[in-house]
């Protein structure tokens, strides 16, 4: 990520209408992707990389695209880094 | 049968990591086609991933049957494991 | 011409014998966002369109064959060594009868792959919308394919893979925005 750029959340979330109707539990809170390819336009020149062996790691070897995605239930287990 | 010794994990890990950023960099210059820093971060890499292959040939085998190894007798490409085995 | 490299793209680890994932994670060997079908879309799309493109279509499609590899790799070691009560219990009783413990170009419903799953369609902008389409839906598929596994060595596997489909889509809105500059003009970032 180079200075002075604006870091956007890769996550929105919306709530859906919540009928006294609706059989099953209510998901109050629905959430859903926006990744980094839908805001950097033309990649700028020397953005920041990652290592190699943490490039690997992360699917990407420019920090700025590194948008990982977890389920709920990882999250609720804390194994979001 | 003989399985791989562990240090096969991490020397594989190795490559992976400096041909993974090959590949990033291959699908950049597409767009990028002028960007010289890349062009030299892309062929420092590619030495750094020749490098790293000879010697995993050297201890298990070569990795590619068309021209980019070299073979040793017998020929021992066909051999267990495939990558999708380990 | 291809040739073969006896490695994986990426280290695939899989924790536990679990076919019921198997049966999930086959959507992306032979549904319609999968695998298979990105890498016979771009390798078949290069042929109409600007040769400004062709390369980025040629390398995708390649790399979309390594990630068809990843997702047979996790496949394979989630269901070696299943018993057919295994199999039956996880829902792949159907599977076992055609196919015992081999893979095939199915959905995740059993479903046959075809080619009605991609489009050439001769003109640059369509196409490459389509591939960014593409990359999106199969995005939107390894999410839900993290959502419905807990394996966490698999979600790894399948987070790099998540990745990928974010890099391949900027590189193809990249493609979009060099067939649209005007001829000889400078390139602005």
């Amino acid at each position: 990520m180079q200075k002075g750029m604006h870091m956007p959340s890769w996550y929105k979330t919306y709530h859906p209408y919540v009928s006294p109707m609706d059989p099953c539990p209510p998901i109050t809170t629905k959430r859903y992707s926006t990744p980094p390819n839908l805001y950097l336009g033309f990649q700028p020149p020397g953005l920041e990389q990652f290592t190699p062996s943490a490039a690997l790691k992360a699917g990407t070897l420019w920090k700025y695209f590194y948008d990982p995605y977890y389920s709920t239930r990882e999250m609720k287990k804390g194994v979001r880094e | 049968m003989k399985q791989v010794p562990p240090q096969y994990y991490s020397e594989l890990e190795q490559i992976q990591a400096i041909d993974f950023v090959i590949v990033e960099l291959a699908l950049y210059l597409h767009t990028h086609p002028d960007d010289l820093d890349a062009i030299q971060q892309y062929n420092e890499s590619v030495k750094r991933s020749k490098a790293l292959k000879r010697n995993f040939e050297k201890k298990y085998g070569a990795l590619t049957s068309f021209g980019y190894s070299y073979s040793r007798h017998p020929w021992e490409y066909k051999e267990a494991p495939w990558p999708w085995q380990v | 011409m291809w040739f073969y490299e006896k490695k994986l793209q990426y280290p695939v680890k899989v924790s536990t014998c679990n076919p019921m994932l198997a049966k999930f994670l086959i959507e992306q060997y032979g549904g319609a966002d999968g695998e298979l079908a990105a890498a016979l879309r771009y390798l078949n799309q290069r042929y109409s369109i600007p040769d400004k493109v062709v390369g980025l279509l040629t390398d995708i499609g390649t790399e979309e064959f390594a990630h068809l590899e990843m997702i047979a790799t996790m496949v394979y070691k989630l269901t070696k060594d299943a018993t057919p009560e295994q199999m039956k219990a996880a829902g792949l009783g159907d599977h076992y009868a055609n196919h015992d413990n081999a893979l095939f170009y199915h959905d995740a419903s059993g479903v046959p792959w075809t080619a009605a799953y991609i489009q050439a369609k001769g003109d640059p902008i369509a196409d490459l919308y389509e591939d960014i389409a593409a990359e999106e839906k199969a995005r939107a598929t390894y999410q839900w394919l993290i959502d419905l596994s807990d394996d966490p060595d698999l979600n790894d596997g399948l987070r790099y893979l998540r990745e990928r489909e974010v890099i391949h889509s900027q590189r193809f809105r990249e493609a979009v925005e060099i067939l649209k500059e005007e001829r000889d003009s400078k390139k602005i970032f």
